[in-house]
């Protein structure tokens, strides 16, 4: 399932936001600054990632022994690692990597919590109660073991960290979801469509989801931070993506703490990116709810 | 109240049974065991007749069946059973690294508070000014920074700033001292880890204390101790920040129950002999019998404080009665 699948998933015309690009991007600036920055450099790595071979001269993966640990200066503009690749390089391409954790994490973790917590608060009964308890379960196991158990069965690939990182997402998400849905079930038009005899696929899907969007839409781009960040975790215990990935979390774990004194640059740019990027997500996000929350707005 | 407490409790049990099949088939339907890490981790040959007389002592070749069901009863006995991996009772690896992991835990609540509320607090009533803006983004900042990064900068700093300013770099102690033997060592020790892990627990209790009080602060009550001439810090103080407390205090003890889980983390980057390591340790020998019990360990933790936090809610506003 995509996001054009969904109707009411690009309403933004809903929320006042109709006039053209230029206008609406003024106004988002002024209103949000914070926002606007986080998406900003969201973009930016968006750029980074796509057009990574045309902005950087170098091979993210080929090791270079004749300039270990370089520091910053005009060649390699942040240094380079105890292998002699360049930082900035492996950070470009390491932007790949994170924003497509990120993003199909984030994607299908919202998207499976959506239908499911939608779904649990339709049927509601045993269904929910049942429902409810295995999200309990989900929600209270640890991260850790539930993602080393993936990646050993399934083997240590990047498709595999997605789907540990994934697991977890669906209970947060489909829980509030669930709590929004629960309110929409007793308004009559979901009535009115049961009564049209309309299939409950047809009703959880085009009826009641639609209308969960605000609190879906801001789980997910929380996701997305929360992911990059679950990744570089996972990639630094060693249990997520593995050499020679270029990927933010796996350069501070390869070397950076022995060469922390000596050679800083190593643990610190990757360090920063990562935290740049999770940051510019929760600042986006936050600038959402603002506009997606009517209780919060003009606050 | 008590009705409600015991109907909490009854649900906790198919959450803790359910986790309990879960780990149970996950450990197993990992490739490899513990016997094979430990007579092949050298990467030399082992006859197979060594490898099944191991499985035989820690019981991997029992039926599946009696083994879920010696793992259940050690749990509901608090026997725990033993480590496969060094044959110890488990009750004893844990308890020699709780106390470590619990003091972290308790120092980091203690960071997280101490920066959150009044951070949150001086937000809330300079809203929109630039401190403000200082105060939420710095609290962005804690989620955003992966907390084994901030503690790898805390290490390099404290390397620089020791040499800069002592002639010679210091390291903060590896070895764990107990506080109550010498506790300047064990603070000089455990701080950093707090630090590191309590900066990042406050972000989200910094803008809970921010959005509460500003709710908070346009209730009517507050416009009545305004009208007959309060004192502004009267008012914050007496009237406003506690009926904002309640969220935060939610908040908090929440995510007491994730801190257990962040200290994975943690430890690994300051080389700390805690829980959060032996977790990785133990999932990595494929040691099942202690993975099993530090698994439930933290599923027990994540029950119980849930429930202590409805029931702190309840009990801090009489307002809300769960029935």
């Amino acid at each position: 399932m995509t996001v054009s699948d969904l109707p009411g998933s690009g309403s933004l015309e809903e929320l006042g936001v109709q006039n053209s690009w230029t206008s609406t991007a003024w106004s988002l600036i002024r209103r949000q600054p914070l926002g606007a920055a986080g998406l900003f450099i969201v973009l930016v790595m968006i750029f980074m990632a796509v057009f990574a071979e045309v902005i950087t001269p170098f091979d993210p993966e080929e090791n270079n022994f004749e300039f270990m640990l370089t520091p910053p200066g005009a060649d390699f503009w942040l240094g380079t690692d105890q292998f002699g690749r360049d930082q900035l390089t492996r950070i470009i391409f390491g932007a790949r990597t994170a924003l497509y954790v990120g993003f199909t994490a984030a994607f299908v973790g919202a998207f499976s919590g959506l239908v499911l917590g939608v779904a649990s608060a339709y049927f509601g009964g045993w269904f929910d109660l049942l429902f409810q308890r295995v999200m309990d379960v989900f929600m209270a196991f640890p991260l850790i073991i539930l993602a080393l158990a993936v990646v050993s069965i399934l083997g240590p690939n990047i498709n595999n960290v997605i789907i540990a990182i994934t697991i977890p997402f669906i209970p947060q998400c489909a829980r509030v979801v669930r709590s929004s849905a629960l309110a929409i079930r007793e308004i009559p038009y979901v009535d009115a469509a049961r009564a049209l005899g309309f299939s409950h696929r047809r009703i959880i899907l085009r009826h009641m989801a639609p209308n969960v969007m605000a609190p879906f839409l801001i789980m997910l781009t929380t996701f997305v931070g929360q992911a990059i960040l679950l990744e570089a975790s996972l990639s630094y215990l060693g249990l997520g993506v593995q050499e020679p990935t270029p990927a933010w979390g796996l350069m501070l774990q390869g070397g950076a703490e022995e060469y922390a004194e000596s050679a800083p640059w190593v643990a610190i740019f990757p360090g920063l990116a990562i935290s740049l990027a999770v940051f510019a997500f929760n600042m986006f996000g936050d600038a959402l709810r603002d506009v997606l929350d009517p209780k919060l707005r003009s606050r | 109240m008590y009705k409600y407490i015991i109907t909490r409790l009854l649900l906790a049990v198919p959450t803790l049974l359910g986790a309990a099949l879960l780990v149970f088939i996950l450990l197993r339907a990992v490739p490899g065991d513990i016997c094979e890490i430990k007579l092949g981790g050298t990467g030399l040959y082992v006859d197979p007749a060594e490898i099944k007389l191991c499985q035989d002592k820690v019981g991997l070749n029992d039926p599946m069946h009696v083994q879920f069901y010696d793992f259940v009863t050690s749990y509901l006995t608090f026997d725990l059973g033993e480590s496969m991996w060094t044959g110890r009772p488990i009750s004893y690896e844990i308890g020699l690294r709780f106390q470590l992991s619990l003091q972290v835990a308790i120092m980091a609540t203690l960071v997280a508070i101490l920066i959150a509320i009044p951070l949150g607090t001086i937000s809330a009533i300079r809203q929109n000014t630039w401190i403000d803006y200082f105060v939420r983004t710095f609290a962005i900042a804690g989620i955003a920074i992966p907390s084994f990064f901030l503690g790898i900068m805390i290490i390099l700093g404290l390397l620089i700033a020791t040499q800069a300013w002592f002639g010679e770099p210091w390291m903060p102690p590896i070895e764990y001292v107990s506080p109550l033997e010498d506790p300047l060592a064990n603070m000089s020790q455990l701080i950093w880890p707090a630090v590191a892990t309590g900066y990042r627990y406050s972000a989200v209790a910094t803008r809970m204390t921010r959005s509460a009080l500003l709710e908070v602060l346009r209730e009517d009550y507050v416009r009545t101790a305004r009208a007959k001439g309060l004192m502004e810090k009267i008012i914050i103080n007496r009237h406003a920040l506690k009926n904002a407390m309640l969220p935060v205090v939610t908040i908090i003890t929440l995510e007491f129950a994730f801190l257990m889980g962040g200290l994975v983390v943690t430890e690994q980057v300051f080389n700390l002999n805690g829980l959060g390591n032996l977790f990785v340790e133990s999932v990595l020998n494929h040691d099942f019998t202690m993975t099993q019990q530090l698994v439930m360990l933290v599923v027990l933790i994540f029950v119980i404080t849930n429930l202590v936090t409805d029931v702190l809610y309840a009990w801090l506003d009489p307002r809300i009665r769960y029935s």
